[in-house]
């Protein structure tokens, strides 16, 4: 308990550090006060620096939170659930399946009324969950056991696909190209509260979902026999495992495009930490998601400042290589 | 405790694995289901524990298995498969523990009243209270075989179904987790359905037994009466009853339930 609270202190922490610093740096003190009256509904001064964190950083910071946290705990629960240590969204081929529902949303501009950017985020999960049964059927066809190495293949192969027919769309897309870009390099620039508000009520109804599925997982990390010689309903757990996960992706990946690597290497790094037991290792795999993808959407913002990176490309560069290392450490103490 | 097949058969395509096979397994029976290889033997546990696709019936105290809950399902049959591969580092308890799902009653109330009783008797009876915090990773075959079914045990289950768990271990080990299996029987009184492929071990320990050739019954009933020079005769090719008296003897000394705990 005291360190599930000392998790929260750390990304409260986080938060704030990564709303005042930037590319113009805001004082601690001064930043704390502009959001705790925003928060109890004082009257606001009418500077630069209410506009910068009240209207630009505090959004962006909290859906980039979200999406780390959301991202990794999918990553830490399709892993136990396939036995798997190297799945996960982007390995999977659900992110791409996800960002062909986005940008169809975008191209042929699918809307749902009184639902800002519903379309997206609707076609998104849609999407999220057509590739990973997809994957998932194709996989068993070939490979009853479901191993490491078919899933990636046809993960691979599958985003492969995927990003050809992202390519055909970008084609036709005319006017929306840029909009569409953004999908394939994930971005969370621009993000709003209302944003922050869908990818907040996605996080708490699948977090619960998953959290629910703790006891059933670990039975699924040993294997799905083992899983239902003690009597886990093992169609309708993977199911429910599924959907949660399709729908937290795809909600992740409307708002900020394709992140790779954050739920593969975050699950990875917290089990170590915790072991694989999923009580705490789904819980502690939301801290940390949100706490590295917070700092690594700081490191985007300022590192080329006042250009600003995709943070696409900040996590995938720090975690193919962090998984590298992590894969080579400890192959070498005990199989993975 | 009744399971009783009706008819049970198999097929695959135009191949018939399983011929209308129909034995019931009754209160404090040890029932042996041996035969030559291909006989159809692992087919009947597929067909019970893992929903294996057959026609017939299979009736649990009259109740056919379909129509059983999982977790109701699993706190009345307890499978020990051949070999559970494991994924990530989980500890010896932490396995033992997962015996216990199927009593928990969902997220308000996850653990059942005596659950630690449960799993400190299959620890103690499995000699692994010393390895308990150890993962299971860390574990040759055979103790990690012991871990699922010590597992199994903290399911308490009142049918056990051993699908060849000792195929792939040494002699020792077999003798080891029969007698410690036949101590569990006298002890709570239950049931246990075993796969066995060698003739002597189903002798000594069985009380039962279900003789199967190319997928069709040839005898049940009391293991007496179905190992008979007779019966094996018409099943095996060469003359397995001699050999089978002869090594009768290798299960029978010292034939205490203790694992010896290997310091390592």
């Amino acid at each position: 308990m005291a360190a599930y609270l000392l998790f929260a202190l750390a990304v409260l922490v986080t938060l704030i550090f990564c709303v005042c610093a930037g590319s113009v740096s805001v004082p601690v003190k001064e930043t704390v006060s502009l959001i705790w009256k925003a928060i109890t509904g004082a009257e606001l001064p009418q500077s630069t620096a209410r506009a910068i964190i009240l209207n630009v950083r505090l959004p962006r910071v909290i859906c980039v939170g979200f999406v780390g946290a959301s991202l990794s705990i999918c990553g830490a629960a399709m892993q136990g659930l396939l036995r798997n240590p190297l799945a996960d969204g982007t390995t999977l081929g659900v992110s791409s399946g996800a960002s062909i529902g986005a940008i169809l949303a975008i191209a042929f501009g699918v809307s749902i009324p009184g639902f800002e950017g519903g379309g997206t985020v609707v076609m998104a999960i849609v999407f999220a969950f057509l590739a990973l049964m997809l994957i998932l059927s194709l996989a068993y066809k070939l490979d009853y056991t479901l191993s490491t190495n078919t899933i990636i293949l046809i993960g691979v192969v599958f985003t492969m696909f995927a990003g050809s027919i992202i390519s055909l769309l970008v084609t036709f897309a005319g006017d929306h190209v840029k909009t569409i870009m953004f999908w394939t390099m994930g971005s969370l620039a621009g993000s709003s509260y209302g944003n922050a508000i869908t990818i907040g009520a996605a996080f708490v109804v699948c977090t619960a979902v998953l959290l629910g599925c703790a006891r059933e997982l670990n039975a699924f990390a040993i294997s799905e026999d083992n899983a239902r010689n003690i009597g886990v309903n093992v169609r309708r757990v993977k199911l429910t495992v599924l959907i949660a996960v399709s729908a937290l992706v795809g909600v992740s990946v409307s708002i900020g495009g394709t992140i790779g690597f954050v739920g593969l290497v975050i699950p990875h790094m917290t089990r170590m930490l915790t072991g694989p037991n999923h009580k705490k290792l789904l819980p502690a795999s939301i801290f940390s998601g949100a706490i590295f993808l917070m700092l690594a959407d700081l490191v985007s913002r300022v590192v080329l400042s006042p250009i600003e990176l995709p943070i696409g490309v900040v996590t995938s560069f720090i975690g193919s290589i962090t998984f590298v290392y992590i894969f080579y450490s400890s192959t070498k103490k005990e199989r993975v | 405790m009744m399971l009783e097949t009706k008819n049970l058969s198999v097929r695959y395509g135009s191949l018939t694995i399983l011929d209308n096979v129909s034995f019931t397994v009754g209160e404090k029976q040890w029932v042996m289901i041996v035969g030559p290889n291909g006989a159809g033997k692992s087919t009947i546990v597929n067909a019970i524990s893992r929903g294996a696709p057959y026609t017939g019936q299979i009736l649990l105290d009259g109740k056919d298995i379909k129509k059983y809950k999982s977790t109701e399902f699993a706190r009345r049959i307890g499978i020990l498969s051949q070999e559970t591969p494991v994924g990530y580092s989980f500890t010896v308890e932490e396995v033992v523990a997962l015996g216990r799902y199927a009593y928990s009653g969902g997220l308000l109330s996850p653990k059942a009243p005596r659950d630690a009783e449960y799993i400190e008797r299959a620890l103690e009876l499995t000699g692994l209270k010393e390895f308990r915090r150890q993962s299971i990773l860390t574990l040759s075959g055979g103790e990690k075989q012991r871990t699922f079914l010590a597992q199994v045990l903290a399911q308490d289950p009142e049918l056990l179904i051993l699908d060849e768990p000792t195929n792939h271990l040494d002699l020792v080990y077999q003798k080891q987790t029969f007698a410690l299996i036949k101590n569990w029987i006298e002890e709570t009184g239950r049931s246990v359905i075993s796969v066995v492929h060698d003739l002597s071990l189903a002798r000594a320990y069985g009380t039962h037994a279900i003789l199967l050739h190319r997928g069709r019954l040839v005898a049940s009933g009391e293991i007496k009466e179905v190992l008979t020079r007779e019966n094996l005769a018409s099943v095996y090719d060469m003359d397995v009853y001699d050999w089978m008296r002869k090594m009768l003897s290798q299960w029978e000394d010292g034939e205490s339930g203790d694992l010896p705990v290997q310091q390592r």
